[in-house]
Parts: C-alpha cells; sequence; structure tokens
C-alpha cells in the first residue's frame, strides 16, 4: 500500500498535509501522535470514507477489515451480536471460529467469554466486548490487511492477553498486513515494524526504534516530553 | 357489500404490511417523522390527479419521488440537515396541496376514505406492496448495518447514498399505498406506531421485524373493521387502533 501526497481539508483547515508513506505487505505499522493530529482522519481516508486530496493505493486483492475506536450503539436497538456478524457472515461455524478468536468461547467458565454473548443486544455490551465482537466482525471475510482504530490496551481478550497479544497472534497467519493507531510508545515498540508519526503533517516514518527520537516526540507532543509508559497490569 | 369489505381487509392489511415493516428500519434510523412529513408531498399529487382525472394513488407517488429525489440531493450536496429540508418540503406542500385540493374532495385527500376504494386501488397494492418487500428485503442488511455504523458500512464498500435514495424511494411507494386509507395527514402513522410497538417487545431484529408486519397487518384490518361497522371515517379508526396496541405494549415492556 502506498500514499503519496495526501491532504485533507475541512471546510479550508488543513488537517492532514502532504503525507506519504508505504506499508510493505505482511507488517505491522503504527500510526502515532497527539490529539488532533490527524490519525483518525488518516484512517478514514484510507478507508476512502472521506474526500482526499493524493493518492491512496492498496494492491488489487486487498481485503480490508476495520475496526472503528468506537460506537455508539443504542441500548434499545433489538440487534444480538448474532444478527450483527451474519451481516457479513451466514455460516454459524465461521461466526464461531472468528469468535473462538476474540475469545468468546463455547462454555466458557465466565460468561465474558462465553459465546452466550451472541444472543446479547449489542446495546448492551461493555466496552471491551464491544471492541471484540467488531474485532470479530473485521476478521469475518478473511482480510489480508486490518486496520485498527487506537484499540485499547486495557481490554483482555482471554486471561491475560491484550488486544495487542492478539494481534501479534494473528500476525502468525501469513499475509496480513495490520495497521494501527495508538498513544502508547511502549507498545508501538514491541509490535509495530514501522511507525508514522503524525502531526497534521508528516514527522517521522521508519522502524520505531530510529524513527521515534527526541527531535520527532517534540515535534508531536512539544518541548517538554516524557516518554509515555504503558502499565502492564 | 361482503365482497367489498372483503377486498378492504386485503388491500389494508398489505399496506399496512408493508407500512410495518418499512417503518422498522425508519425507527432505528431515527427517520420516524420524515415519512409522516413525506405522507403530506401526497397532497399536491393527489390534488392534480384530481383535476386531471387519474388515479390519485399515482399522483401522491410521482409527488413524493420528487420530494425523495430532492431530499435526496439536497441532504447530499448541502449543509442543511435533512430533517430541516424534510420541514420545508411538508410546509410548503400542505401549503400547496390545500391551495388546489378541491374542497370537497379535500377532507377525503387529508383524512383518507375506504369507500373509494376498488379494484384496480386492490391491484395497484398488490403489486406495489409485493415490490416493495422484495426491494426491502434485499437491501435490509446494508441499512441495518449503516444503523450500527455508516463508516462500517462504507469500509465495506456499500454505497451508502445509493442505499439512501432507493430506500426514500421505497417509503415514498408506502406513503402512497396508505394514503386512500388514511389519508395524507395520517399515512405517517402507519410507518412508525406498529415498528415502535414492536421495538417494545422485541429482543432481536428477526423478532422485531415480523412484529412490526403483524402488528402493521393487524391494525390495519382491525381498524377497517371497527370503522365500517360503526360507520367511521378509517383513517383515524386505523391510527387509534394502532395506537392502542402501542399503549398495551409498553404497560407489557414495563411490567
Amino acid at each position: 500500500m502506498t500514499v503519496s501526497g495526501l491532504s485533507v481539508e475541512f471546510d479550508n483547515h488543513t488537517v492532514l498535509d502532504d503525507i506519504s508513506f508505504a506499508v510493505r505487505r505482511d507488517s505491522t505499522m503504527a500510526i502515532i501522535g497527539p490529539n488532533g493530529a490527524g490519525k483518525s482522519v488518516l484512517f478514514r481516508s484510507l478507508l476512502n470514507l472521506i474526500p482526499y486530496k493524493g493518492t491512496v493505493s492498496w494492491s488489487e486483492d486487498t481485503r480490508i477489515g476495520y475496526v472503528p475506536q468506537k460506537l455508539a450503539v443504542d441500548k434499545e436497538l433489538p440487534l444480538t451480536v448474532y444478527e450483527f456478524l451474519s451481516f457479513k457472515e451466514k455460516s454459524r461455524t465461521k461466526i464461531l471460529e472468528v469468535m473462538g478468536a476474540v475469545g468468546f468461547l463455547k462454555e466458557a467458565n465466565h460468561i465474558h467469554n462465553d459465546t452466550r454473548v451472541l444472543k446479547t443486544r449489542m446495546g448492551n455490551l461493555s466496552g471491551g466486548e464491544l471492541q471484540r465482537v467488531l474485532i470479530a466482525y473485521a476478521l469475518l471475510g478473511k482480510p489480508n490487511v486490518l486496520l485498527f482504530d487506537e484499540p485499547t490496551a486495557g481490554v483482555d481478550i482471554a486471561g491475560e492477553e491484550t488486544v495487542y497479544g492478539l494481534i501479534h497472534k494473528l500476525k502468525a497467519d501469513k499475509d496480513l498486513t495490520i495497521i494501527f493507531i495508538s498513544h502508547e510508545l511502549e507498545v508501538v515498540n514491541k509490535y509495530a515494524d514501522s511507525v508514522l508519526c503524525l502531526n497534521k503533517e508528516k514527522v517521522c516514518f521508519g522502524p520505531p526504534k530510529t524513527a521515534i527520537d527526541k527531535e520527532s516526540l517534540e515535534k508531536m507532543y512539544g518541548e517538554e516530553t516524557h516518554i509515555y509508559h504503558h502499565h502492564d497490569h | 357489500m361482503t365482497t367489498n369489505l372483503l377486498l378492504l381487509l386485503a388491500v389494508g392489511a398489505l399496506s399496512g404490511a408493508v407500512s410495518g415493516y418499512l417503518g422498522s428500519f425508519m425507527v432505528l434510523r431515527r427517520m420516524s417523522l420524515v415519512g409522516d412529513a413525506l405522507s403530506h408531498v401526497a397532497l399536491p399529487g393527489i390534488a392534480i390527479a384530481l383535476a386531471i382525472g387519474v388515479n390519485p394513488m399515482l399522483g401522491a407517488l410521482l409527488a413524493l419521488a420528487l420530494a425523495a429525489v430532492g431530499i435526496w440531493y439536497l441532504s447530499d450536496h448541502s449543509e442543511i440537515y435533512p430533517e430541516a429540508l424534510v420541514g420545508i418540503f411538508f410546509t410548503a406542500s400542505l401549503a400547496a396541496g390545500i391551495l388546489i385540493t378541491p374542497e370537497v374532495e379535500l377532507l377525503e385527500a387529508l383524512f383518507g376514505d375506504i369507500d373509494k376504494i376498488g379494484p384496480i386501488d386492490g391491484i395497484f397494492t398488490l403489486i406495489g406492496a409485493v415490490a416493495i418487500f422484495a426491494v426491502t428485503m434485499t437491501i435490509s442488511k446494508k441499512l441495518l448495518l449503516m444503523v450500527v455504523s455508516k463508516d462500517l458500512a462504507k469500509s465495506q464498500k456499500i454505497k451508502t447514498s445509493k442505499i439512501d435514495l432507493i430506500y426514500l424511494l421505497l417509503v415514498c411507494g408506502v406513503v402512497a399505498l396508505g394514503v386512500k386509507f388514511l389519508g395524507t395527514l395520517l399515512t405517517g402513522a402507519m410507518v412508525i406506531i406498529p415498528a415502535v410497538t414492536a421495538k417494545n417487545i422485541a429482543g432481536n431484529i428477526k423478532a422485531y421485524q415480523i412484529l412490526s408486519v403483524v402488528l402493521g397487518t393487524l391494525a390495519t384490518a382491525a381498524g377497517i373493521l371497527i370503522a365500517s361497522y360503526f360507520k367511521f371515517p378509517s383513517g383515524p379508526t386505523i391510527v387509534l387502533t394502532a395506537i392502542s396496541f402501542f399503549i398495551f405494549s409498553f404497560v407489557f415492556k414495563k411490567r
């Protein structure tokens, strides 16, 4: 996937300015930047959800799975998790398969990890459950590219595992390109092959170890920057 | 008389069923009042049809389709909120409609009159209802996904703007079918009430859609029977029957 000269404007206000980068097949890329840096806007351009200038070109056989940051699902919406997933996939076996991948198992010891969640209304899920269901939804249809908009590290998938652990595990499948937005540098260092630092324009791009230095951090977050440490539970 | 009543029941039940089904999406999309307001747009169409002597249903359908395309286009190409657009279309057409509708026909056009329904209307309703059901079913999943998240739908390459237009046109079809029974002022009710009632009871989408259809059918059929027995005007009777179902469901839900 290559992006060149990407710019986005809302009402003559430049949100993204002349962004260019490339993502290799089967690699993991992280996008970092402060609030309002245009991370989600960049995502939305990659998905072709908003108008932009410049070019975004995916390889021809790309199948994108998208995990949005959050969904405001109406509590009163009479839509169960199973019905939601079946918008994309008819086969019950395949639905159970992806639910298993995000940690909802048959006859689990805890209700939060049980496939009974399939009968629950979307609006009644907890934040963590909803995120896992959205990941399951993205996994349906065998995507070879996954776009994660800020997966929260605090969400347990199954016991110890976090969303990032899951991302890592999914990578074991061959041919899966992952692009995720994150706040946490530690997570980026651990899981990403390359990182794009963003603050309306491209601040840095490359392998995390070399790309994220004092200078690029200052450009993103200002002078007095302390590296944010993610605490494992 | 009996055959006539049977025809009325059949036509009414069909239009009630399809209103309920389409209404189920309308309520979820928070567009309930769009159906209501659109129905008023039918009035000038009916008036012109009456003036040139063609079936008022056709006139209504044409006026509605024009309004739907207009609303869809402007909401895609301008910054005005759709609800404001609907408000403008609705008041403008109500005003124009009342001016040009012949006074003797005005009451019928506004509130409906089942005595004026003949076999031709039956055929129109049958064809229309089947077509609307079929098209709605094919876009049902896309519409529901758009309720959950428009971005998610777009990321799956669903042409949301096209689906919106098809959907609005379907709503017009339903309103046109109901106009003879309920009149332009009350047609919107049959799109909203059965679906809201079903939403009170149903635990999942399948049950919700089936209940919307069943309640739409029941309310219309029961309303027609009551209206013909007591010689009430059909529109208000049907709407009040539907409302009584709603109140019942509300109490049931709060139990």
